[in-house]
């Protein structure tokens, strides 16, 4: 079997505590509880955990606003995580960071990013990196549909190919970059086409489709690993607005609905799951499972104390 | 002691830590083979090969970016951006990115780069290759900002600067590559730390603080000075972010009066910070006049020759308003 049953499980208990995760935060927010603002992977979960679960814990990943499927797709701590959304000295970040910022060098998350792009050519060095040193790993790098338009695109791709390092670009396909559709945003429609510019090889896939990801990402990481840089095109879509203040005024119900009755990444994959030797129970066990995990992370995240004012001037220098 | 260029003292400091430690690389534009556009880097292709001196394409957000990406992840990098006016295109990684990972990330990460870039007018090269842009690195926390005014100083200050974990920009100046000075013998290594200002010229009746490249232009006023019974004491900072703001201080109180000399222009240059420092000090109850800034005009740098060359400071002009201060 190309997956086994663990990895199965792996996954689809990474989905669910990534949707949970994420309806726990928009809950938060319509509470009041979260400063700031955050960008919701809510339908986007397929994407994230079919990338992370085929990558070796030894690779490296960089990810954006959006990021938070990634981080706990790539094993992150679901309480740290939470603790840092609500601001406290437990979290990632001792609560410096926030949402954007969350990153965990000790399980090679290099961190969410809250610059568009701005992940791009970091995955870059990290990839020179492990090419200078000689490390058997590569670097997954997330962006978007938008953020294949920063210059910051342009300049990672080209010289990662050039200099033959192993990255693996990840390009998210959300269509709609804040709010302006992929049509008007880009020239061309199969944004995979952009790797030819890089003679590097470029592969579009249903980002809907967990286990379809999966296997690509296998494949893609053993590409990676030998020869260098290739794009991976993965087309999903987000069901809540690119952030907290989003009306959704720029796509209509019909297209939200469609996505999640007919195209939902979760249904999909415990369709799989059924159909490929699981049973009811063990699915509904998993549900229980993360539900409880969520809302330990939740109780020791409301629990923990804010940092003190002390630390506002603390490691802005090594 | 032996006699080197500026720009052979800072191929040593690179030579040396590349030798010292093996994470030290440097990539950039044309350092390869080429040498470097300033000739900073010839020969260094040839002593440590293609993997640690790495020709880059014309790409200055990705040379910077990458560099944070290898500094995070283990390695010290060493990124050339050809003029300091291109940085500009690089400011996403060097502000947001490579200044803010360890802050943001709780601590966690650190970012051990140097970012050495050439500045400054003087060379025909007109506004978009002639800028001093030092200030604005000064203003974003998470960063170190060196301006190296000799080849003593720019050797040991770039030791320092590859051998801190922090993104350190290092502004090295192009009108004194070719400038030679005096450094210890081969085989004597030293280190200049970084946040130590140097007393280039003792005096007892006016204090310049000059850095880059109108270090000298200051020790040439110095001398006019002197001849007119005028001791100036000239702190050159060397390091402008994190600034000695007590070597500065000291001195102003022991001479009453304060001159700031910079090649960047006046608004919004380092002159107006390193006045408030000292107007905010102790040595304010000490001053004997205002604290005076001679700096280069708020123009884009022109290119006609005589147009460009009073833009900027000059030995006449620091002259003229020491003896306007002491009056």
């Amino acid at each position: 079997m190309e997956i086994t049953r663990d990895k199965l499980q792996e996954m689809y208990k990474k989905m669910l505590l990534t949707r949970k995760f994420e309806e726990k935060v928009a809950y938060f927010f319509s509470m009041g509880m979260v400063h700031g603002t955050t960008h919701l992977y809510v339908g986007e979960e397929a994407t994230a955990t079919g990338v992370c679960c085929a990558l070796r814990k030894e690779d490296l990943i960089t990810s954006t606003h959006r990021g938070h499927g990634h981080c706990i797709s790539k094993g992150i701590d679901l309480k740290r995580m939470t603790a840092e959304l609500l601001g406290k000295e437990t979290g990632y970040c001792r609560g410096k960071g926030g949402s954007m910022h969350i990153a965990d060098l000790s399980r090679g998350n290099l961190g969410a990013n809250g610059v568009v792009g701005g992940g791009q050519p970091i995955a870059v060095g990290a990839a020179l990196t492990t090419k200078m040193k000689k490390i058997d790993r590569i670097v997954a790098c997330f962006f978007g549909d938008g953020a294949s338009n920063e210059g910051s695109f342009h300049e990672s791709l080209n010289l990662a190919s050039v200099w033959k390092l192993p990255v693996l670009f990840v390009c998210e396909n959300n269509l709609y970059g804040m709010s302006t559709p992929l049509k008007a945003h880009a020239n061309v429609e199969d944004l995979s086409v952009r790797s030819m510019s890089y003679g590097i090889p470029g592969k579009r896939i249903d980002g809907n489709d967990a286990v379809a990801v999966y296997l690509e990402t296998l494949k893609a990481r053993k590409y990676v690993a030998k020869n260098g840089p290739m794009l991976l095109v993965c087309e999903t879509y987000r069901y809540l607005g690119h952030s907290k203040s989003d009306a959704n005024v720029y796509r209509t119900k019909e297209e939200i609905n469609d996505w999640k009755t007919n195209r939902d990444a979760i249904k999909r994959m415990s369709a799989y799951l059924l159909e490929n030797g699981f049973s009811s129970e063990e699915i509904e066990s998993m549900d229980k499972d993360t539900t409880r995990q969520m809302e330990e992370a939740v109780e020791f995240a409301q629990n923990s104390p804010f940092p003190p004012l002390s630390s506002i001037t603390e490691d802005v220098y090594a | 002691m032996r006699e080197i260029t500026y720009a052979q003292a800072l191929k040593e400091a690179m030579c040396e830590e590349m030798v010292r430690d093996e994470d030290v690389f440097l990539m950039g534009e044309d350092v390869g083979l080429y040498g470097g556009a300033f000739g900073v880097s010839i020969g260094m292709f040839d002593q440590f090969g293609p993997e640690r001196i790495r020709d880059t394409p014309i790409s200055e957000a990705v040379i910077a970016g990458c560099a944070a990406g290898a500094a995070v992840t283990g390695m010290r990098p060493i990124a050339e951006i050809m003029f300091s006016d291109f940085t500009t295109i690089a400011m996403d990684q060097l502000v947001n990115q490579a200044a803010k990972m360890r802050y943001m990330f709780g601590g966690k990460a650190k970012v051990p780069m140097v970012l050495r870039t050439p500045e400054g007018s003087g060379t025909g090269a007109a506004a978009q290759h002639s800028q001093s842009l030092e200030a604005w690195f000064c203003h974003v926390p998470g960063l170190k900002v060196v301006a190296p005014s000799t080849p003593y100083d720019a050797k040991g200050l770039l030791k320092a600067a590859i051998r801190d974990d922090n993104p350190v920009l290092f502004f090295e100046q192009k009108l004194l590559y070719r400038k030679k000075g005096l450094v210890p013998d081969e085989g004597e290594e030293y280190v200049i730390p970084l946040g130590k200002a140097d007393v280039k010229r003792e005096g007892g009746d006016v204090t310049i603080v000059a850095y880059g490249r109108m270090l000298q232009v200051a020790l040439d006023a110095a001398g006019e000075l002197a001849q007119k019974g005028i001791e100036a004491e000239i702190v050159d900072p060397r390091t402008l972010y994190p600034l000695d703001a007590d070597a500065i201080i000291r001195s102003v109180k022991k001479t009453t009066r304060a001159v700031i000399v910079h090649e960047a222009c006046k608004t919004g240059g380092l002159g107006g910070e390193i006045a408030a420092i000292i107007a905010q000090s102790e040595a304010f109850f000490y001053l004997d006049a205002p604290i005076t800034r001679v700096c280069g005009l708020d123009t884009p740098i022109p290119y006609c020759p005589e147009l460009e060359k009073n833009v900027v400071p000059t030995v006449e002009g620091i002259v003229r308003e020491v003896e306007q201060l002491m009056r």
